[in-house]
């Protein structure tokens, strides 16, 4: 019998509960020395909560951790770290405040007699940093005056100061450009050459398949697939991260066939090389009058971004935007909200309606905006407006002083949409809508989608479920790695499939 | 790159050099930002020395110096338990209510006949005790450091009151008076002499150890990195909630202390010392150049700003033109200037 070398991470039946979701549910992973190791999944997939367990900021409720054959329950991220286990955090997780030398060394100092020795700190820090390629850096500058991509290679610095065994790298290319990725790869190899195992986490599928060497896949909370990368296509790893197996995306046609319609004319939002750096490349866009328009993508492909810059809750850094043939500049909510540009957020609870309030204030609560605290809605406008709301949309219970709390998730969808509808949207984002309903319930959001287009609203649709933005929309407008990769006319011959294999087909034409 | 083409334009040699040069100005101060608001107070410090000493004279001498010590030791060892409370981004309100409650206790203990060592230990044992119980309730309890002090400022108020409303005189014989004990140095004509009190010893000491430890241990260096992002700091694996605890526990303890050394000067103690203090101190942490939202500063300058606000009530005096109730006024000016300086050397970093 050969005895094996024990794999750097172990984790057997991992589970953490956060209440109302099973965040991680009996999850076997393994991380060996000297490898690149990828870990997959949508947004909510359990990614980032695996690594928060790793790395010992949440203790598990169950399940075993070995890290080098050795059995652990970290308590901390101090204890974690102790056992060779270091973190880079999404957002750049250090002190802007500080030196990049006092970044790199903070709670590794090198102390004497005398207190922290600085010079043999100084040039302890500078090994580190050279050995990662980074020699060049003056450790004097102060953190916050270096790029953010410089800041995130400074933060892998820190985090290899004490030799890690395990190095953890959550979302590290989400503020970098190209060439600086290629700067990241490169140091990330020589520290997998050097036998450190390496767990890589990214939204990027084209940098995941260029740097990694064995891929785990998650999805709500489970782990579904362990596999050699070069072994898997693209088209299969997207299949994996959905749940949907080919065949059946493939089966799964267009529906939506009967009313489609050319856009025509003077459209009544187009934007120009819209986008913001690191966060969406710059675009093109068009949303013709009564037309739906379906981005579609993998969550976190950058779909929810591009809504974001299109309604001016993120600002754009490039790019102009048209109402008909009148520039403007959409800078805040605000401003789209005067151009009649609505916008309803991902999650609706955080960011849409307001669950302390009545259910007649939430309708109402836009449209007072627009029309400023001067010229009040009189009581009898608002009752009407907020009656044939809650009838035409079907909202349960139809008592307007219910607070939006106690409403399902269906109805608070349709508060939010009432909410925009009262203010007689030219443009209306809705970005996963009929997330987390049950299916008659999507069925009726779809439909009042599908209603609203007739009556003349141009109309974006963002959805994970493929099928669902294929129902609805005219035009899908295809997004992957923070790109629009492609834009579709739907049609009789569209299906899933199609979809799927543009996203799997593109390379990243850099 | 981009300054090429204005250096074309201004292409006399002679202008091409003055340009580098304030290029150069321009890069070391930037390089070192954080330190200009200390600077700047160490320069209106000597600068009001020099106004001093040509307006009213007799300000540059031993016993004009030795008597700025002496006076403002307390503040000085305040001044050291806010720094590191601010440099966390905290603060800390109940500093000047501890030293009330601190020299009432202790004055009225002396006068009843306890050991003077003892009492010496529970005066700045009672600081301790009240700032630990202001770390729990910010780390423990999740109360902002504002409301929590201001709680803790309430209560050692309020328990002062209730030991005694009068002023309590220490008695002649005490040993907790040999603090105040004054020591000749150097015997300069007529009282021109320096003097040094074991108050201003103990201050010394206590600036030299807050200075240590800021920067020559790894607690300080938390201290830094919590003011800079408390969240980072917790993920980087320092010790966040231990440091913050103590951040409070190491404020107690020098009101404690201050309590000490301003009761052995004084001997007299009453429930209404201290009242404000506390705000005098933090006054001396920001002309001192420490940041309020923390982050950066440093010991040394706060007592450059503890002596700022010394020296200016000695020049108030000496001048005799300004009414005394200027006083609060000139404060508030030096401290609106600086932190003005300070707002443009963070708009600079950002």
């Amino acid at each position: 019998m050969v005895e094996a070398v024990a794999p750097a991470v172990e984790m057997v039946g991992m589970s953490l509960r956060f209440p109302g979701v099973h965040a991680l549910d009996h999850v076997d992973f393994t991380l060996r020395s000297g490898e690149v190791h990828a870990l997959m999944g949508e947004n909510g997939a359990g990614k980032s909560t695996l690594i928060k367990v790793l790395t010992g900021a949440y203790p598990a409720d169950d399940g075993e951790l070995r890290v080098q054959g050795a059995r652990r329950d970290f308590s901390s991220i101090a204890e974690a770290q102790a056992a060779g286990i270091s973190a880079v955090y999404q957002d750049v997780d250090l002190c802007g405040n500080l030196s990049i030398a006092e970044n790199v060394m903070l709670g590794n100092e090198v102390r004497s007699w005398r207190g922290i020795d600085w010079r043999r700190t100084r040039e302890r820090a500078h090994a580190t940093l050279s050995e990662l390629g980074l020699s060049s850096l003056d450790l004097r500058t102060r953190l916050s005056d270096l790029s953010p991509a410089v800041q995130q290679l400074v933060a892998i610095g820190r985090a290899t100061v004490v030799h890690p065994r395990v190095l953890v790298l959550d979302e590290p290319t989400s503020s970098l450009d190209d060439r600086e990725v290629a700067m990241l790869f490169a140091v990330i190899r020589r520290l997998r050459d050097s036998g450190v195992a390496i767990l890589f986490v990214s939204h990027f599928l084209e940098q995941v398949f260029a740097i990694s060497d064995r891929m785990t896949i998650l999805r709500n909370g489970r782990n579904v697939g362990v596999h050699p990368t070069h072994a898997l296509d693209r088209a299969e790893v997207i299949s994996i991260m959905m749940g949907k197996d080919l065949s059946t995306l493939r089966r799964l046609g267009s529906e939506r066939v009967v009313h489609r319609r050319e856009p025509a004319g003077l459209p009544v939002l187009r934007a120009e090389d819209l986008g913001r750096r690191g966060v969406f490349e710059p675009t093109k866009l068009e949303l013709h009058r009564g037309e739906v328009v379906g981005f579609a993508g993998l969550r976190g492909s950058g779909r929810t971004e591009l809504a974001r810059l299109l309604t001016g809750v993120d600002r754009a850094d490039s790019g102009e935007t048209w109402i008909r043939d009148e520039p403007v500049v959409i800078s805040t909510p605000r401003t789209a909200l005067r151009h009649r540009i609505a916008f309803t957020a991902e999650n609706r609870r955080e960011e849409g309606v307001i669950g302390e309030l009545s259910v007649r204030k939430n309708i109402t609560l836009s449209l007072q905006a627009l029309r400023g605290w001067t010229r009040p809605l009189s009581r009898r406008e608002r009752d009407d407006i907020v009656e044939r709301f809650i009838e035409e949309l079907g909202i349960v219970p139809a008592d307007p002083s219910v607070l939006v709390k106690n409403l399902s998730g269906g109805n608070q969808q349709k508060v939010l949409l009432a909410r925009w509808l009262a203010v007689r949207p030219r443009v209306l984002v809705l970005d996963e809508p009929t997330r987390g309903m049950d299916i008659s319930a999507k069925v009726d959001i779809q439909a009042h989608v599908a209603q609203l287009a007739a009556e003349g609203v141009s109309i974006v649709f963002i959805s994970s479920e493929f099928e669902e933005v294929l129902r609805l929309s005219d035009r899908i407008v295809v997004v992957k790695d923070r790109r629009k990769i492609g834009e579709i006319s739907n049609g009789p011959g569209l299906s899933v499939d199609s979809i799927v294999e543009l996203i799997a087909a593109d390379a990243g034409e850099d | 790159m981009t300054q090429t083409p204005e250096r074309a334009a201004t292409s006399t040699s002679g202008g091409a050099r003055i340009v580098d040069f304030l290029d150069a100005v321009q890069r070391k101060v930037q390089e070192r930002a954080s330190t200009l608001p200390t600077v700047a107070a160490l320069i209106i410090f000597v600068a009001m020395i020099v106004y001093g000493e040509i307006a009213y004279g007799r300000i540059v001498q031993f016993s004009t110096l030795s008597n700025l010590l002496i006076n403002n030791a307390h503040l000085v060892i305040l001044a050291v338990g806010l720094t590191f409370v601010i440099l966390t981004g905290g603060i800390d309100l109940s500093v000047g209510a501890i030293i009330a409650f601190s020299s009432v206790a202790g004055v009225m203990l002396s006068n009843a006949g306890w050991n003077p060592y003892v009492v010496i230990l529970l005066m700045i044992l009672i600081g301790s005790a009240m700032g630990l119980a202001s770390g729990i309730l910010i780390q423990y309890f999740n109360v902002q450091p504002f409301i929590a002090t201001l709680a803790m400022m309430f209560l050692a108020r309020g328990l002062a009151s209730m030991l005694s409303t009068v002023p309590e005189r220490l008695g002649d014989d005490s040993a907790i008076r040999a603090f105040a004990t004054q020591w000749k140095i150097i015997d300069g004509p007529k009282v021109n002499d320096l003097v040094v009190t074991p108050g201003v010893l103990i201050a010394a000491i206590v600036v030299a150890i807050g200075f240590f430890v800021l920067h020559r241990t790894r607690t300080g260096r938390t201290v830094y990195a919590i003011g800079g992002s408390e969240q980072s700091a917790e993920l980087m694996g320092l010790p966040v909630h231990v440091t913050k605890l103590w951040i409070y526990v190491i404020s107690g303890t020098l009101a404690g202390i201050a309590s000490v050394v301003y009761t052995s000067r004084l001997g007299i103690a009453q429930n209404i010392t201290g009242i404000g203090w506390e705000l005098d101190a933090i006054a001396a942490v920001v002309i001192g150049g420490t940041l309020l939202t923390g982050g950066a500063g440093y010991v040394l300058g706060s007592v450059v700003g503890a002596l700022v606000l010394g020296l200016m009530n000695v020049l108030i005096t000496r001048d005799g033109g300004i009414r005394p109730e200027m006083t609060t006024i000139i404060t508030g000016s030096i401290l609106f200037i600086f932190v003005m300086l300070q707002r443009g050397v963070i708009g600079r970093g950002r």
